[in-house]
């Protein structure tokens, strides 16, 4: 277990580094940050000082050692925009991403999971057929598009919820939370929807096929002959052996909200880090884009590992090996 | 003997039917989804659309001399100044008539797509095949690299590409190659690793025929078929991962805007009311996408071997 968690950890470091060196590289290509910092009718002699003060004006290798070297202490440079820390930046603008990724996985579970499952139970019904081509919309239609029907039908045509920011919101701890607030609620409740329909067409595929997997399985035939409800059956027999696939699809499909909200926070105008990524990489913000990447990769790897974590503790006869990895 | 005769009498008198080949056998059932058949509809009604662009739009929507200011932002079914067009579906906030617009539109999405799944088929299947047929380090180095390279949201990818590479149809192109590959390139290795362990090709090898002879004339016409569904529905999420790339503004230029543009072109009047300008086009976007993913998810269902009656 424990040889299982070091190797995957170096492999996140070596990705790291790579995704790092190309990214830094990439950016170093398309342009120059100070014309960007600098005022138009900045002489030559500011321009230099400018870069002189980001340390741009030494080679580019040389530019990534420095980096590198402050990285592995946690110090991810100073944007070039605001001249704040690049990671301070983006720590500060992570819980409300968060938030929006934790409360749309939640709706997709429970929409999700329940639905997946009587989809499997009944495949020929009416209402199967019209979940299953419910879920073939859901996932394949893009995220912003749902987003914007969401804005359309309900804050301009019914004007009932408000179509942008994050509202007031309550510190709890370290963390500030919308969903504490009835004002948070109503600007969570769209963007959280646009992103759990997406994600509970997936969960709901998932479930489904689980289901009619584990059906035709004898522990289930032995639960009916006892002579057990079947809402029993459903919960503790079914449910317990459906759940590996599921929590696969929800370790997975978390990642990719957080790293994927940049779509959903763009048009909520939500003050995420998906937001911040996308303005970074429109001003040519290097050290906020980097920090970002290198945040996200780690945040990858370890909701991968956690995710095979939860595998053996679901499910006994999973061990993990330290050579699978 | 007797009743062997009069069975064979009879066998002469009703003729068998001819018996089905694949291809038939693939024609009914397609045609047998009612659902299917819509989406075929919707497909070719947009490729058609597409490709025709030029020729049955109302209006050229990219001829700036042709606009009239005084026409922008009109709803849809109103009348041009001079009385003599009618904008169906309205105009846009530079007096242009949206469904010209969405007919250019749809041709640029519908491009875009349809060349960078195409390519990427072709790129990832011949990763994909060498990896399965050389095995070794080759195929751990390819595997890792796709591995590495499915673990990151695709949209991510195309993002950081975009903003390294810039703007322009080309670079769209080829940012969604990059980011599709590893798709097919996984499939590829998959249903060659099947192939690679039949006969026919240890009998190629024993007949001394070169690598590439076996991978390309041998291997990969029986890898295609599976290949091929995955493209179809691969099609559709490129039309939306462009269009969502250039809707963030990140995508195709002005000069070539595709569904996603124009709906983000729309999406700054929408809270005052200008709907139609975002709808419409997000309308024949959805419409596309369903159609793309109706026929592709029906061709897996009947091309599964596990389904095959």
């Amino acid at each position: 277990m424990l040889a299982f968690i070091i190797r995957r950890l170096l492999q996140a470091m070596l990705v790291m580094a790579v995704m790092s060196g190309l990214v830094f590289l990439g950016l170093y290509v398309v342009g120059d940050p100070v014309s960007m910092m600098a005022s138009p009718d900045a002489t030559e002699l500011e321009r230099d000082a400018i870069r002189a003060n980001f340390g741009l004006d030494k080679p580019l290798l040389e530019q990534y050692a420095i980096f590198m070297s402050h990285a592995v202490r946690f110090d991810f440079g100073k944007s070039f925009l605001t001249g704040q820390p690049a990671m301070g930046l983006i720590l500060e603008r992570m819980p409300a991403t968060l938030e929006l990724a934790v409360v749309s996985m939640l709706l997709a579970g429970v929409v999700g999971v329940p639905l997946g499952i009587w989809a499997g139970l009944r495949p020929d019904a009416l209402s199967t057929r019209g979940i299953m081509t419910g879920s073939v919309l859901g996932f394949s239609l893009p995220n912003f598009w749902v987003g914007l029907m969401l804005i359309m039908v309900f804050a301009v045509y019914l004007g009932w919820l408000p179509a942008s920011g994050r509202g007031k919101t309550v510190m709890l701890g370290p963390l500030d939370l919308s969903v504490l607030t009835l004002d948070g609620w109503r600007r969570l409740i769209l963007p959280a929807c646009t992103i759990a329909l997406a994600k509970a067409a997936l969960i709901i595929r998932v479930t489904r096929a689980a289901t009619r997997e584990a059906l035709p399985m004898d522990y289930i035939k032995f639960a009916r002959a006892k002579g057990l409800a079947w809402s029993r059956i459903l919960r503790v027999h079914l449910l317990k052996n459906i759940l590996i696939p599921i929590v696969t699809v929800f370790g997975l499909e978390f990642g990719q909200v957080v790293a994927f909200a940049v779509v959903t926070e763009t048009i909520f105008a939500w003050p995420g880090m998906g937001k911040l990524l996308l303005d970074s990489i429109i001003t040519l913000d290097r050290p906020v884009v980097v920090a970002y990447l290198l945040l996200i990769v780690f945040f990858l790897v370890m909701l991968n590992l956690v995710t095979d974590i939860l595998y053996s503790v679901l499910d006994p006869r999973v061990r993990l090996q330290a050579a699978k990895a | 003997m007797n009743t062997l005769t009069n069975a064979a009498a009879v066998a002469d008198l009703v003729p068998l039917p001819p018996p089905e080949t694949p291809w038939q056998r693939l024609r009914r059932e397609f045609f047998a989804n009612k659902l299917a058949v819509m989406g075929l509809v919707l497909l070719l009604l947009a490729v058609g659309v597409a490709v025709l662009a030029p020729w049955i739009s109302p209006q050229n929507p990219y001829d700036i001399g042709k606009l009239d200011i005084f026409d922008s932002k009109l709803p849809p079914g109103s009348k041009d100044a001079a009385g003599s067009m009618t904008y169906w579906l309205g105009t846009d906030s530079q007096a242009r008539d949206l469904l010209s617009a969405i007919f250019y539109g749809l041709r640029t999405s519908l491009m875009v797509a349809g060349i960078s799944v195409t390519a990427a088929l072709i790129v990832g299947t011949i990763v994909g095949l060498a990896a399965a047929y050389f095995g070794g380090w080759v195929d751990a180095l390819l595997m890792r690299i796709v591995d590495i390279q499915l673990s990151f949201p695709s949209i991510l990818v195309a993002l950081i590409l975009l903003a390294v590479l810039g703007k322009g149809v080309d670079k769209v192109i080829l940012a969604l190659i990059i980011v599709q590959w590893a798709y097919f390139a996984r499939a590829a290795r998959g249903a060659a690793l099947v192939e690679r362990a039949k006969e026919y090709v240890e009998a190629a090898q024993c007949m001394a025929l070169g690598s590439t002879r076996i991978l390309l004339r041998h291997m990969l016409p029986n890898c295609l078929p599976p290949l091929i569904v995955i493209a179809t529905i691969d099609l559709a999420h490129a039309i939306a991962l462009e269009s969502t790339l250039s809707f963030l503004g990140v995508g195709v230029p002005v000069t070539e805007p595709s569904l996603g543009m124009l709906i983000a072109n729309g999406f700054e009047f929408m809270l005052s009311g200008h709907y139609w300008i975002s709808f419409f086009p997000g309308i024949a976007l959805a419409l596309a996408i369903v159609g793309i993913n109706l026929v592709g998810d029906h061709m897996r269902d009947i091309l599964n071997p596990h389904n095959a009656h």
